[in-house]
């Protein structure tokens, strides 16, 4: 893996000078690595991580499982790209177990994620059923967690 | 008599410098805008698995007494551990005691060993509590200094050059707090050699050890005919952030932590039996994510030490440690004017190298235990303060 990569995935907000101070590269080699790593596909974008019980903007998670028949040619591949494309769904993958697809799916409200199972999701040629799991509420999201601050404040200033 | 009880404070006591930097301390205490590089500890939170190791423990009841040197599952980890990383035998049964902190073990090895008036030879800049222990123990602390030139490691010369006759113990602390001072191992070879020759006993605090970032780590008890004139000191406060745990060991000869023993016995009786349950958990399971802080430490240490040079401060770099110890000698100020002006200035703070012996003079200490982001601030605000002092 790439030290710009490394650098990245740790996760603190840096822009392009602050990495080439902390790599001791020049900013010319980081935007190259960057753009790189777009280029190539493994850098897919720079979405924030939102503390889903802070967030301004109410909206409703599920996940979904979903069974759907293979096919000849490509297997699950067309019918899963064809789910992955709806707006509504945030991440789709292919499953081992008793189902084959797992949608994250999000929407303003309850009856909107619903109504995209059951019209837009369900209807799709190809799918045999759908299981539908609402998130309640969320105590760790992507590495941070949550509703547990770490109270810091005894930790002394200064120590030997 | 209207002093207020002082005249019951033992000589020996009164007679221990008050620390100069206490003032210091209190200042950036009442400034939490302040950014601090003065934090001698970890900024990671213990590992999650050893926490909740503790958390089983407490839940299962395990709120004893254990034996006096610790439970017998943790001694015998931690023999393994020494004979697998620092090519040590010791016997988990009589060999090893389990201490509240390295603090702790090196004030009993040094209770348990010295008579009043011996003498012992120890390095600086070091460790804050070294010569007040060896004060404590009734003993004559003398220092012998490393310098910048030698990247803070020892030079075996001025150890010979500093013994005389009563020396009995020659304290080691590699890498070193406050300087990231590491001594490679023909070095130690030399000074084993001058101890086996003046028959010294050597004490050997190595709580810095798995945050070596180059070349191996080797430690003296390892060398031959060393072993039983070694007290070799470790714990688990830096490597695995459990400084809050309060738990480190000694290991030695079997005469050596049977005396020991006697002074922990009477005074701790035990290390808290949670902490040792941890510590457990952190030999079995802990060495990613030793691996990854220590990955961390590195980066950080890259980048302070070229910050520091980048801003005009002449500084080495330290091989292990998470302390960086810049030389402060091109501004004309002292340690503490240096410290004082840049926490005034620029709100950060850095500890004076006099806060770690006579011989810090010239330099300060900073942690570069905190985030990216608040070692390029810091360091931004330090350029800016040396730019003040030099115009």
């Amino acid at each position: 893996m790439s030290s710009v990569l490394q650098l990245l995935l740790e996760g603190e907000r840096l822009d392009t000078a602050q990495m080439a101070q902390i790599l001791g590269l020049p900013e010319s080699e980081i935007d190259a690595e960057l753009t790189r790593l777009k280029a190539e596909e493994i850098l897919l974008g720079w979405r924030p991580v939102l503390n889903p019980e802070r967030a301004q903007e109410a909206v409703v998670r599920a996940v979904i499982e979903v069974k759907i028949s293979p096919e000849r040619d490509g297997g699950f591949d067309r019918l899963a790209s064809r789910i992955a494309r709806f707006d509504a769904v945030e991440s789709c993958y292919l499953m081992s177990g008793a189902y084959d697809l797992l949608v994250f799916a999000v929407g303003k409200d309850l009856r909107e994620v619903a109504t995209f199972v059951s019209e837009r999701l369900a209807s799709v040629e190809g799918v045999l059923s759908t299981a539908t799991h609402f998130m309640l509420r969320a105590y760790k999201e992507q590495g941070h967690l949550l509703l547990s601050p770490l109270d810091g404040e005894d930790k002394p200033a200064v120590s030997p | 008599m209207s002093d207020n009880g002082q005249h019951f404070v033992a000589d020996h006591v009164a007679g221990l410098p008050r620390s100069g930097i206490r003032d210091f301390f209190a200042i950036v205490a009442a400034m939490p805008q302040a950014i601090s590089l003065g934090i001698g500890e970890p900024d990671f939170v213990t590992p999650w698995h050893i926490r909740e190791a503790a958390i089983f423990a407490l839940e299962k009841g395990k709120t004893s007494y254990t034996d006096n040197l610790g439970l017998i599952r943790l001694r015998r980890e931690i023999s393994t551990y020494v004979e697998n990383n620092f090519g040590i035998g010791y016997h988990p049964e009589t060999d090893v005691l389990v201490a509240v902190g390295v603090s702790e073990a090196l004030d009993i090895a040094l209770r348990a060993v010295l008579n009043p008036g011996d003498k012992v030879l120890y390095h600086e800049p070091c460790y804050v509590s070294y010569s007040p222990s060896i004060v404590l123990a009734h003993a004559q602390p003398i220092a012998v200094g490393t310098s910048a030139e030698d990247q803070f490691g020892i030079d075996p010369e001025r150890v010979e050059a500093a013994w005389e006759p009563g020396c009995k113990v020659l304290m080691l602390n590699f890498p070193t707090n406050p300087t990231g001072g590491v001594t490679e191992r023909a070095k130690l070879e030399r000074l084993a050699k001058f101890a086996i020759e003046k028959d010294l006993l050597v004490i050997s605090d190595e709580i810095y050890s798995e945050l070596t970032f180059e070349g191996e780590h080797t430690s003296i008890a390892s060398l031959p005919g060393m072993r039983e004139r070694t007290i070799f000191l470790h714990g688990f406060s830096k490597a695995y952030a459990m400084t809050g745990f309060r738990i480190g060991y000694a290991c030695g000869p079997q005469p050596l932590i049977e005396a020991m023993m006697k002074v922990h016995q009477y005074s701790m009786l035990c290390a808290p039996i949670l902490s040792q349950e941890a510590a457990i958990e952190a030999l079995k399971n802990g060495v990613p994510a030793v691996t990854k802080m220590k990955d961390a430490y590195h980066k950080r240490r890259d980048l302070i030490v070229r910050r520091f040079n980048e801003a005009g401060l002449d500084c080495h770099s330290p091989k292990g440690s998470f302390y960086a110890f810049p030389s402060i000698q091109s501004t004309g100020l002292d340690s503490m004017s240096f410290c004082n002006g840049l926490l005034d200035q620029e709100e950060v703070a850095v500890v004076p190298g006099t806060a770690f012996g006579p011989s810090g003079a010239g330099f300060v200490r900073a942690s570069f235990s905190t985030s990216y982001e608040r070692i390029l601030e810091a360091t931004d605000r330090i350029e800016r303060y040396m730019n003040s002092i030099r115009t």
